[in-house]
C-alpha cells in the first residue's frame, strides 16, 4: 500500500490490483475512520476524503494503515439480476476480438459472476469485473456520440449499464429495461460498490 | 403571499446551490455545491440560515429578482453595482427589485435570502451539478423560487468585514500531487515559476489555464482515480485545469499538484484573461 499526497483533504491510497482496492474499499465502507465523508475506489486507488474539522490527514492516514481489507467481500454482496436482450451492434466484433460465436460470448457473460469494483464517468454507472476473468475488449476505435440509455457494454476487463443516453466508446453487446440509476427510487444507484451482477438473456424481441 | 422570489432575468448563468452532495462519490456523484463555499457559507450566516441552506449562485451578475414577500437579503462574493445589499443583510419589500450589473472584481455573487430558496433537493442536496446534470437546472426568467420560513434570529451582524475578490494577480499555495513523479524534473519549477492564466473556457467544472506546458516523464496511460476539488489535472496539452465544485468523480490524467482547499475559493472567483500563480505551500 503506497499512500500518496492529494491536497489538504484527501489521500490516494494506491495498491497492486484491483482486488485489493476491493478488500480495502470494504474494509473502509464497514468501519468508515472518523473524519472521513468519502471513499472513491477506483482501478488501483482508494481516495480517502476527509473534513479536517474533524479529523487531521494524519490521524486519517493512521486508521487507513490499520484497516484490515476484506478479501471474503467479492462473494458477500446483495445480488443484482439484470436482464438482457442481447442485440448489440458490437456483439459480431467482441465474439470476432474473442474468437468466440457471438452465442459463446452471450453464455460467458450470463455464466459470469460480475461484483461491482468501482464507478464513475457518471452518476450510477458501476465497472463490473469478473472473478473468472477471460475479458480483454479493446475499446471501439472511434466513440459514439450517442449511446442508449440501458446499453450493456464491454471494455478492457471491465462490463458496464449505461445509467442514461451518454457519449461513449464502450463495446455493445446488449440492452436491459432496468433502471441501473433512478432518481425516483431509494437507493438511485442500483450498481454500488461491493454489489454482485449476474446478466441475464431474455432472447431477442 | 407565498414566500418567494420571481426570477425577471438570470444573468449569464444563475444556479442554485448549497453545501452539495459529499458522500456519494463512490456511486459516481460528484460533490458540487457552491463553487467558493467561505463566500456561500458567509451569506447563510448574515441572514441567520442554518448551514446548508440554499443561495443562488450568479456568474458575472446580471441576475434580476422580484421580492413577493418582505424578505431579507444579501450578497456575497464578487460585488455587483445594484446590490445594496452587500456583505450587509437588508430588508427587500414585497414588490421590489433587485438587480445586479456586471461584478467590479470576481465572477461568483451568492445571493442569500433569510429562509433559503426551498427549490426540491435531488440525492440530499438542492445544488445544479453542470457535469453531471443532476439538481435544479440553471435559473430561467419567470421562475419562481419558494423561500422557506427564517429559523433562527438574525445575527447582530451589520456588515461583515471581507475583502472582495481581487482584480489583478492572484497567488495560491500548490502542493505536491500524487503523480508529480509522472512529469520531468523541471515541471514543478516551471508551474510555480510564471503566472498561468485563466481562459474562456472555464466554468463550474474547472478553471482552464494557459501558459507554460508542462512535460510529463511517463507517457503510458494512468488508471482512472479518485479526485477532490483543488486537484491540478494535466491533459495531454500540458497546461494545467483546476477542478473546481463539479470535477468528475475520477480522471484519467496525471494529477500533478493541488491548491490548498482553502484557496480553491478565491480561485472561484477568478475570470477569464486573470493571472494565477502558484506558490509552494506547506501540507496542513
Amino acid at each position: 500500500m503506497r499512500i500518496l499526497p492529494s491536497g489538504t483533504t484527501a489521500l490516494l491510497v494506491e495498491v497492486d490490483s484491483l482486488d485489493e482496492v476491493l478488500a480495502l474499499y470494504a474494509a473502509l465502507d464497514e468501519e468508515t475512520p472518523q473524519g472521513v465523508v468519502d471513499v472513491v475506489p477506483a482501478a488501483r486507488t482508494v481516495l480517502v476524503v476527509t473534513d479536517p474539522a474533524i479529523s487531521s490527514l494524519s490521524e486519517v492516514e493512521v486508521a487507513v494503515r490499520r484497516a484490515k481489507p476484506r478479501r471474503d467481500r467479492r462473494a458477500a454482496g446483495n445480488l443484482v439480476e439484470i436482464p438482457v436482450r442481447y442485440d448489440g451492434e458490437d456483439l459480431a466484433d467482441v465474439a470476432a476480438l474473442l474468437e468466440l460465436d457471438p452465442a459463446d460470448v452471450v453464455r460467458r457473460h450470463t455464466g459470469a459472476e460480475w461484483t461491482v469494483a468501482f464507478s464513475g464517468f457518471a452518476p450510477g454507472f458501476g465497472y463490473l469485473t469478473s472473478a473468472s476473468g477471460g475479458w480483454d475488449v479493446p475499446r471501439r476505435a472511434s466513440p459514439r456520440t450517442k449511446v442508449p440509455a440501458g446499453s450493456v457494454a464491454l471494455a478492457g476487463e471491465f462490463s458496464g449499464v449505461y445509467p442514461r443516453e451518454s457519449p461513449g466508446g464502450w463495446q455493445l453487446i446488449g440492452r436491459t429495461d432496468l433502471a441501473v440509476f433512478d432518481l425516483a427510487r431509494e437507493p438511485a444507484a442500483l450498481l454500488q460498490p461491493g454489489v454482485r451482477v449476474r446478466f441475464v438473456d431474455v432472447g431477442r424481441p | 403571499m407565498t414566500r418567494a422570489v420571481t426570477v425577471l432575468a438570470p444573468g449569464p448563468s444563475t444556479t442554485v446551490q448549497d453545501e452539495g452532495r459529499p458522500g456519494q462519490a463512490s456511486l459516481g456523484i460528484g460533490r458540487s455545491g457552491a463553487c467558493d463555499r467561505a463566500s456561500y457559507r458567509l451569506a447563510n450566516r448574515l441572514v441567520g440560515n442554518a448551514p446548508g441552506a440554499a443561495a443562488l449562485e450568479v456568474t458575472f451578475g446580471g441576475l434580476a429578482l422580484r421580492a413577493e414577500h418582505d424578505l431579507v437579503v444579501v450578497t456575497t462574493g464578487a460585488p455587483c453595482p445594484g446590490s445594496p445589499a452587500h456583505n450587509a443583510p437588508e430588508l427587500l419589500p414585497a414588490g421590489s427589485e433587485l438587480r445586479l450589473g456586471a461584478p467590479t472584481s470576481g465572477l461568483r455573487t451568492y445571493v442569500a435570502i433569510r429562509g433559503g430558496f426551498l427549490v426540491p433537493p435531488v440525492l440530499g442536496s438542492r445544488s445544479t451539478d453542470v457535469l453531471s446534470g443532476l439538481g435544479p437546472p440553471p435559473l430561467s426568467s419567470g421562475d419562481v423560487l419558494p423561500v422557506g420560513a427564517p429559523d433562527a434570529s438574525l445575527p447582530g451582524v451589520d456588515v461583515a468585514p471581507v475583502a472582495d475578490p481581487p482584480a489583478g494577480e492572484l497567488a495560491v499555495r500548490v502542493l505536491p500531487g500524487p503523480r508529480l513523479d509522472w512529469f520531468a524534473d523541471e515541471a514543478w519549477t516551471t508551474l510555480t515559476g510564471q503566472p498561468y492564466t485563466v481562459t474562456s473556457e472555464s466554468n463550474r467544472v474547472g478553471v482552464r489555464l494557459d501558459g507554460l506546458p508542462l512535460d510529463r516523464r511517463r507517457t503510458d496511460e494512468l488508471p482512472s482515480e479518485g479526485m477532490v476539488r483543488g486537484a491540478l489535472q494535466i491533459p495531454p496539452s500540458g497546461r494545467p485545469v483546476l477542478f473546481l465544485a463539479d470535477h468528475p468523480v475520477t480522471g484519467g490524467y496525471p494529477v500533478v499538484g493541488y491548491v490548498a482547499d482553502d484557496d480553491v475559493d478565491r480561485c472561484a472567483q477568478l475570470r477569464p484573461g486573470q493571472a494565477l500563480r502558484f506558490r509552494t505551500g506547506q501540507p496542513g
